[in-house]
């Protein structure tokens, strides 16, 4: 304990000498806001954590990182981008790790004209704007996938439960959009907090409907309660999960109940798994590697590797930009944002992301696979 | 709905209703004797559950820690109300309940914490961890304000709240756990199923109610914490000392909210900010109990949970809003009914 408190005022002493030192050189700085605290905190202590992974220098200049904590409140990214674009002056910004604040990030990286990576799903009319690029997969292509998947097994009514957020929302409104194309039927809409310590009356409504299957709208650990009071309430039809819910501890905690699930999910989680010739797998593999040395083994998670992923974009595209411009001016940041937009394919951990001027949400099919859990570990689905 | 499901509604709404009638009974007693509205009831909880979960994992709990630190600060600041008047009694008072009781209990843990011991010994190790931060939480921040108003003591509460959560994600971490069940198995009633973990519930719950009737009305202490409750500035002039039923009330409360974690670990998926959702819905039963009655505060707790068994069925997504606006009805008649007299 003792150690790790020198360790951490060394490298505290050590990082604001080389934050000194990045002024005077104009080195490439970046600002990263996570919420480390607060409701986000499982999803942004993964980014965080995963920000320690960078590589020090880029094409030959230093990386000056900022790394800020934002609690998942929109008011606070705020103050931590504009202090990054009026103080730090970067020439990139990444964050955060929950909508609300990503869309605020987002306000101020097309007001101040700063290139801006978010780790989380922004709405339309955000991703349209010429400075934010996303990285998490797109809701529509998780869903798409997940429903192709649910028509493959023969579904054609399913019971819905999902947490009574946007997240939760957001699936309801993607099956609205495009659950008609799969011939499916929602015939129940549940709803649960994350911090409830019961769904039993909606998992016995559920039931009640008598769906072919269960789909689950939710997150993290979170999504484990209705999985288990499902099970535990007799339901033995398949469930289906989206990709928030895709981590070893959703597996921890809901142990054999976790069977006969269907999860969507980013190829990180199985790096592994995945074919030889696949392109996330060299990318997926490396950061896994890392991750697990540094943080133990069964610690990834899908969130942290979007961090990695915005690494590997800008490994390639910063030597790009760099032909045109000197870090710290203006024109440098044009120059990435356009680098970023023309410089792909970028093979990343989570999928392959080809940006364009139109497209800034960048993933194809290849960011997505079907999971499934067998002893106690996640299966690729072929 | 038929009459499977009501059961099986009726039942979950039971269970939980018993652990937000433990909440609500500390909360009320916490209030009454000393004025505090203690929001960080609900951080015993989690604390309790998560403590838990980490015994059965055969981890080394990390509130044994966070217990000796508190200890040790406790003891500075008396060290430091004792430099006008010092006396070799008062320190050795001070050194054993405040750096000797949270080692020993650290030091129970390091030795327990590896060997895997039966689930009795898991619960009563996790009391043992969770029960005198009640003593360090009061010493710390709400004796020095002993007499300030319900408005200040209210402010505190909040601080002292999110002070505990923030510390609940530096050593739980953010993502949920789950504790194994006292004993699993389950029983037929008839034709139903009932789990033997909600046995446990209602047994505990039951437990604990029939105690704290008997400490109130049989024990020296439990009177004095009456007389506390009922009028604090003449328990004071017959010789009470409020500080002490202060400590003791929040001991109590530490300990109810312990007990609470260990019987909701198994049930649910705990979090360390998942505690201030169960103490809210027990602050809804104890204002229906008028922060003052206790059986009024039980049965309110236990209409909480089945209003939320059914809520659930029937409109899952107004689930909360059904639930917290079952306050507003009872805040309006209390403000019609009563007459308001102010003696602090």
């Amino acid at each position: 304990m003792k150690k790790r408190l020198y360790l951490s005022l060394v490298t505290a002493a050590a990082m604001s000498v080389s934050g000194l030192v990045g002024q005077a050189y104009a080195d490439i700085t970046i600002g990263v806001t996570v919420s480390s605290t607060g409701n986000g905190a499982a999803l942004g202590i993964p980014l965080k954590n995963s920000v320690e992974l960078w590589p020090t220098e880029v094409g030959g200049e230093k990386l000056n990182v900022i790394l800020l904590d934002d609690a998942g409140d929109p008011s606070i990214a705020t103050t931590n981008a504009r202090r990054f674009a009026n103080d730090d002056k970067v020439d990139i910004m990444i964050g955060s790790a929950l909508t609300p604040a990503s869309i605020a990030v987002a306000g101020v990286a097309a007001e101040t004209e700063i290139p801006h990576f978010t780790a989380s799903p922004v709405p339309p009319n955000v991703y349209q704007g010429k400075w934010t690029f996303v990285l998490p997969q797109d809701a529509g292509l998780i869903a798409d996938t997940l429903f192709a998947k649910m028509q493959a097994d023969g579904v054609k009514t399913f019971g819905y439960i999902g947490f009574s957020d946007s997240y939760g929302d957001l699936w309801v409104n993607q099956f609205k959009a495009i659950g008609a194309k799969y011939g499916l039927e929602m015939v129940a809409e549940e709803r649960y907090a994350r911090p409830d310590t019961s769904v039993s009356g909606q998992a016995l409504k559920l039931i009640a409907s008598r769906p072919d299957a269960i789909f689950v709208g939710a997150s993290g650990t979170g999504a484990a309660l209705p999985q288990a009071t499902l099970r535990e309430r007799g339901f033995t039809g398949p469930i289906y999960q989206t990709h928030g819910a895709a981590t070893f501890d959703f597996i921890r905690i809901a142990g054999d109940a976790a069977n006969n699930t269907v999860f969507a999910s980013g190829p990180v989680m199985v790096p592994e798994h995945l074919a030889d010739g696949a392109d996330t797998k060299a990318e997926g593999l490396e950061y896994v590697t890392a991750y697990e040395a540094k943080f133990g083994e069964g610690t990834r998670t899908q969130f942290g590797a979007h961090i990695h992923d915005a690494m590997a974009i800008l490994k390639k595209a910063i030597p790009l930009a760099l032909e045109k411009a000197k870090p710290g001016t203006q024109e440098f940041r044009v120059a990435l944002r356009d680098a970023i937009e023309t410089g792909g394919p970028f093979p990343a951990s989570q999928g392959v992301f080809e940006y364009s001027a139109d497209d800034h949400l960048g993933l194809d099919e290849r960011a997505v696979v079907l999971l499934t859990v067998e002893d106690g570990k996640f299966k690729l689905i072929d | 709905m038929d009459l499977t499901i009501a059961t099986f509604l009726v039942q979950d709404g039971l269970t939980n209703g018993a652990i937000y009638a433990l909440l609500g009974l500390a909360l009320v007693l916490v209030f009454s004797v000393t004025r505090v509205i203690f929001i960080p009831q609900g951080e015993f909880v989690a604390y309790g559950a998560m403590t838990l979960s980490f015994l059965d994992a055969g981890r080394f709990p990390p509130t044994a820690s966070l217990l000796l630190c508190f200890g040790c600060l406790v003891f500075l600041l008396n060290l430091w109300d004792m430099r006008r008047e010092f006396s070799v009694s008062g320190l050795a008072r001070n050194a054993l309940l405040n750096l000797a009781l949270p080692a020993a209990i650290y030091l129970l843990a390091v030795t327990l914490a590896s060997t895997q011991p039966g689930a009795m010994v898991k619960a009563l190790l996790t009391i043992l961890i969770i029960a005198p931060m009640g003593l360090y939480v009061y010493r710390i921040a709400y004796k020095p304000l002993a007499d300030a108003s319900v408005l200040v003591l209210l402010i505190v509460s909040v601080g002292v709240h999110l002070a505990l959560m923030g510390l609940g994600l530096v050593f739980f971490g953010a993502e949920g756990l789950r504790a194994k069940a006292l004993s699993s198995g389950m029983f037929m009633v008839g034709s139903f199923p009932v789990s033997a973990q909600s046995l446990w519930i209602y047994g505990a719950t039951i437990a604990i109610i029939v105690g704290l009737y008997f400490f109130f009305e049989k024990t020296l202490l439990g009177k004095a914490l009456r007389a506390t409750a009922v009028n604090r500035v003449g328990a004071r002039l017959v010789g009470v000392r409020t500080q002490l039923t202060g400590v003791t009330a929040f001991v109590l409360a530490a300990t109810i909210g312990a007990v609470s974690g260990i019987l909701i670990g198994p049930i649910a998926t705990v979090y360390y900010d998942t505690g201030f959702l169960i103490g809210l819905k027990g602050f809804v039963a104890a204002i229906i109990g008028g922060l003052a009655s206790f059986p009024v505060t039980a049965f309110a707790a236990i209409g909480v949970g089945i209003v939320e068994a059914f809520t659930s069925f029937y409109a899952s997504s107004y689930k909360e809003v059904i639930v917290f606006g079952l306050i507003i009805p009872v805040l309006v008649w209390l403000s019609i009914s009563t007459t308001v007299h102010e003696d602090e």
